[in-house]
């Protein structure tokens, strides 16, 4: 009431300021007339005494306001007046920063939630991933996890430590869950004690794994995820201390985790205790993460010098059994490199959204560029309005701050459309995005991600403001007031601004199509690369695990595998079926050893590593992997255990020269074990992806002589994936055969991980497709924006110059040689832009290198096509102005004014 | 202009007492306010009127002033401004402190003359 009460009174004041400072003028018109002097020269004389009466009121208008703000506010509300009288330039401008913004909100949401915002545990800090290095180990030690510990490391590193909090580790598992409805695999995770204390998150319900649980001899337990509770218990509270089937072993319920807990990046549904028997301890076993939380005010570097020390201490306190050589690992160099839990979690994915983000902010600079150009067009226009105003006393501060906010406001408007494109486009990208991407469910559109926005759109509004404003605040009102569009054919200063930021983004698409034709070419790359599997899309993969307590005798247990295969290769449509350990692309390799190759001599003593796989007779035939010489596996090999194998080229090539040669050679693994005949050589498997190399397999029966064990002990591996080759693979109707066929075998075994080859491809190939599709976004966008930045130019130049183009015509000027005359001109700002765009491409280029595969940064041909493209682009969406100009009629254009 | 420099204030609140002043003689509009300053003062003294209008609102605002609906000389309508009760405090505030300042800058003045 009260701000009502004022805002009339302070109408009254601004009429009695009026009202005042009109006497005064005429009272002295009065005077002066009595002087003698006319009417009109009288007026002219009081008023120009007087002052400037505008603005004489408006500052004594001021006293009874905020000013600053309330100009501003006028200001605004100005600027949405002339923006509601131009719509669709407001709409064009709004939509290319609704679009901009839009984009770079949904990537900064994904960096934000992936790579900034902290893990989602107490003091995550203090978290770290136990990283071993292992230089001498082979491809026991990898590029995602390092080496991994060893139950008997946890052992010395939990026992001997100074200066962890807690440690400890797991491994993720599958487990077959019965007795709840039907039998089902569910991924697991089996947990040492101290994994739940390290990562510090308090249990939904029941209680988390406690000592005597890890009891080897101990009760069984068990523990539910959330989803797991949820789907299938409906979060019933009752559950804590029943007994489920968890691979035919009787386990009690005795906690559940909270929604949203995930261990490290790994989503599961049940949690078994790791039950190691601390009496019979091997070095050996190298298949455990570790996790570890520092006492307070530790570094990682302190931590590291502390368990380097450990190492020694470990292979004095363990061996791998009588006659064996504890110090042997030395020459596996193992050295401690642990790194934060959340560096490991964010893994390498860290570089591509940079880039990501690198250039959807390039993007951002091309739409300020072309909203800029939009805005010195529309302030030409207003040139003589603007010229007037600061004749009459308006500041150059004044004008350029009116010209700023009219620019801010945009900014902001485009902004809030941004949101709404980025709510869509965040959920687009989290139902098609990379689903390897980690922390994905993490990611959403919070706080930090909105400030970022508001952030973005006032900044971009200031800057593409500025440029307008710079150049229109310094209006001499002389020298612009008397001259009229008859004269001047275009504003050079004007076109000169213009001509910079057209360069300027011709520069900046190049840049972002050449990252993008570099993804392109990678991708084809990768697509050209023999995977060591062929058909992928007819080929079904499931896992199938059978329990030692389910079936003990290792004979039966290849025997249901083995009718297995006969019932799936039964179903109509399959050609052929096998199984193995691993198949290429799941990224759990069966296992690595060294290899003895029969008349070798190796250095120290010790062979390099190899990496085993498990394999089925008709196991190649099903994957499409190309035997390059010899001959498969038979079921007659497996059962009557023969002492054969099969390798892969590269490695048969490294050993006897070429694939024909290494038939009939042999090899073995250890000095005690038999030697075993060669009998096939198949073509490489690239298991790890396509961007990794091959690397050398042995692959061995799916049945045989554990070689282990000191006595001769037939073993057989339980965790197998089929592979089966059928056009029918992935459709709802055979998967529904398959799951019969497996069950007319023995219905407790469950199938898990369904899928077929082309989806495992096209995961290996996720993170590059993922860059691909976002740098394509971003390359079109900028490409299609900077066409119309040159389409606008020209088209604005013909537009100011017609007249000079008629007259010029009138002369006698050929219609080709005006065309022409834009064209050339349109091509003179591409190929300084293409100039500045080369040199920046090249340095950018190689902060992209490791998301490269088989082309070099500066790839040639890259290098010579985008620009080619660019400028004929450029040429065609000038041609289409400068064809206007040439189609002038000279007698209406002269006509016209 | 507003920022004629010949036609400066001589120091902050100069203005403001010299119209409180001339108001305590009787209400007058501003024209008039005008004249009389640069009657009295025999043409030395002239008011801006980019300077008299908003300090006449600023004293308005102030509460020293009142502005009431009135005809001018000539009979045409204008504002009478009239000197307020707080206003007629300020002023004997204000001449205290400027015949103060006067008196310093005389002494000053006179010890340099010598």
């Amino acid at each position: 009431m009260q701000w009502f009460a004022k805002f009339f009174s302070r109408r009254r004041r601004y009429e009695d300021i009026s009202i005042s400072i009109q006497e005064h003028i005429d009272e002295r018109t009065d005077e002066l007339m009595a002087d003698g002097i006319p009417r009109k020269q009288a007026e002219q004389a009081a008023r120009r005494e007087f002052g400037n009466v505008g603005l004489v009121e408006e500052s004594s208008r001021e006293v009874w306001q905020w000013p600053a703000l309330e100009s501003i506010l006028a200001d605004f509300k100005f600027a949405f007046r002339r923006l509601g009288k131009s719509p669709g330039f407001a709409a064009t401008v709004l939509l290319t920063l609704a679009i901009g913004v839009g984009a770079n909100t949904v990537v900064f949401s994904v960096v934000n939630g992936v790579l900034l915002k902290p893990l989602r545990y107490p003091d995550s800090e203090r978290l770290v991933s136990l990283w071993l290095n292992a230089p001498g180990a082979g491809g026991l030690a990898n590029f995602s996890n390092g080496l991994q510990l060893s139950t008997s490391m946890y052992f010395t590193f939990l026992e001997h430590n100074r200066t962890f909090q807690s440690m400890g580790i797991w491994t993720p598992s599958n487990a077959s869950v019965t007795g709840v409805g039907e039998p089902e695999q569910v991924p697991s995770e089996v947990i040492s004690d101290g994994v739940l204390q390290t990562l510090d998150v308090p249990p939904a319900a029941g209680r988390w794994f406690a000592q005597a649980d890890q009891d080897p001899h101990g009760a069984k337990t068990v523990m539910l995820s959330y989803g797991y509770w949820q789907r299938r218990f409906g979060e019933d509270r009752n559950v804590i201390g029943r007994v489920i089937q968890v691979d035919a072993q009787s386990r009690e319920i005795v906690g559940i985790m909270p929604r949203g807990f995930r261990l490290v990046d790994r989503d599961f549904d049940l949690l078994v205790p790791l039950a190691p028997d601390r009496a019979h301890q091997i070095l050996a076993g190298f298949g455990f993460s570790g996790i570890a939380r520092l006492k307070p005010g530790i570094s990682i570097g302190q931590a590291d010098a502390d368990i380097a020390r450990l190492i020694s201490v470990w292979m004095d306190s363990y061996s791998n059994g009588p006659g064996t050589n504890p110090h042997f690992y030395e020459r596996w160099r193992i050295s401690p490199g642990f790194r934060s839990l959340k560096q490991q979690v964010i893994g390498s994915i860290g570089g591509v959204l940079w880039v990501v983000m690198a250039t959807v902010g390039l993007v951002m600079l091309i739409v300020c560029t072309n909203v800029a150009n939009l805005l010195l067009v529309r302030a030409e226009s207003r040139h003589q309005e603007l010229s007037i105003r600061a004749a009459l006393g308006a500041s150059r501060m004044r004008i350029a701050r009116e010209l700023l906010i009219e620019s801010v406001s945009l900014g902001l408007m485009g902004g809030v459309i941004a949101v709404v494109v980025a709510v869509a486009g965040l959920r687009l990208l989290i139902a098609f995005g990379p689903t390897n991407l980690p922390r994905l469910s993490e990611i959403s559109l919070d706080g930090r991600s909105l400030g970022f926005t508001l952030a973005l759109s006032v900044l971009s509004g200031l800057l593409f403001g500025c440029i307008s404003a710079l150049r229109y605040a310094r209006t001499q009102s002389s020298a612009t007031m008397g001259t009229t569009t008859r004269t001047a054919s275009t504003s050079r200063a004007r076109q000169r601004s213009s001509n910079v930021l057209v360069t300027a983004q011709v520069s900046m698409a190049l840049v972002l199509l050449v990252s993008a034709v570099l993804m392109i070419r990678t991708f084809a790359a990768l697509r050209n690369v023999e995977p060591g599997f062929a058909d992928p899309e007819h080929v079904q993969t499931m896992h199938i695990w059978i329990p030692d307590l389910l079936i003990s005798d290792p004979l039966t247990a290849t025997h249901v595998q083995n009718n297995i295969v006969d019932k799936l290769a039964a179903i109509p449509g399959v050609t052929s079926v096998g199984f193995a350990g691993a198949v290429p692309m799941e990224y759990n390799d069966p296992n690595w050893d060294g290899i003895r190759v029969e008349g070798k001599i190796y250095e120290g003593g010790e062979p390099p590593l190899r990496l085993f796989n498990f394999v089925s007779p008709a196991y190649f035939n099903a994957m499409g992997t190309r035997l390059v010489a010899g001959r498969d596996f038979t079921w007659t090999d497996l059962y009557d255990l023969r002492l054969k194998v099969i390798v892969s080229e590269n490695l048969a090539q490294e050993s006897w020269g070429s694939a024909v040669a290494a038939i009939g050679k042999r090899l073995r693994q250890f000095d005690n074990s038999p030697w075993q005949e060669v009998i096939g050589v198949v073509e490489d498997v690239r298991m790890h992806g396509v961007d990794e190399k091959a690397p050398a397999i042995v692959y061995w029966p799916a049945m045989l002589n554990d070689p282990y064990t000191p006595k001769p002990t037939i073993d057989a591996p339980r965790f197998v994936t089929y592979a089966i080759h059928s056009d029918r693979a992935g459709t709802e109707s055979f998967l529904k055969q398959v799951q019969q066929a497996v069950w007319s075998v023995n219905a407790s075994l469950p199938l898990a991980s369904v899928n077929t080859m082309q989806e495992l491809y096209s995961q290996s190939l996720a993170r590059t497709s993922f860059t691909l599709v976002m740098l394509a976004i971003a390359g079109t966008m900028a490409l299609s924006l900077s066409l119309i930045g040159i389409y606008g130019v020209i088209s604005y130049a013909v537009s100011q110059r017609t007249r000079e183009m008629g007259i010029r015509l009138a002369l006698g000027a050929q219609k080709g040689a005006l065309r022409w005359m834009f064209v050339r001109s349109a091509l003179m700002l591409t190929a300084v832009g293409i100039v500045i765009g080369l040199g920046a491409a090249a340095a950018l280029m190689r902060l992209m290198k490791t998301l490269l595969f088989g082309i070099s940064p500066l790839d040639p041909l890259t290098f010579v096509a985008v620009p080619v493209i660019l400028a004929t682009a450029a040429a065609l969406a000038s041609y289409l102005p400068a064809r206007r100009a040439a189609g002038i009629d000279p007698v209406e254009a002269l006509r016209a004014e | 202009m507003a920022s004629n420099p010949e036609h400066r204030d001589l120091f902050p609140g100069a203005l403001e007492v010299m119209i409180l002043q001339s108001l305590r003689l009787k209400p007058m509009h501003g024209y008039a306010l005008v004249k009389h300053i640069k009657q009295v003062s025999d043409d030395l003294l002239q008011v801006e009127e980019g300077s008299l209008y908003p300090a006449l609102q600023r004293m308005l605002k102030e509460g020293w002033l009142d502005a009431q609906t009135g005809i001018s000389a000539k009979g045409r309508p204008t504002r009478i401004y009239r000197l307020t009760d707080a206003g007629v405090r300020h002023l004997e505030k204000e001449v205290v402190s400027v015949e103060k300042m006067f008196a310093g800058i005389t002494r000053v003045l006179a010890v340099a003359k010598i």
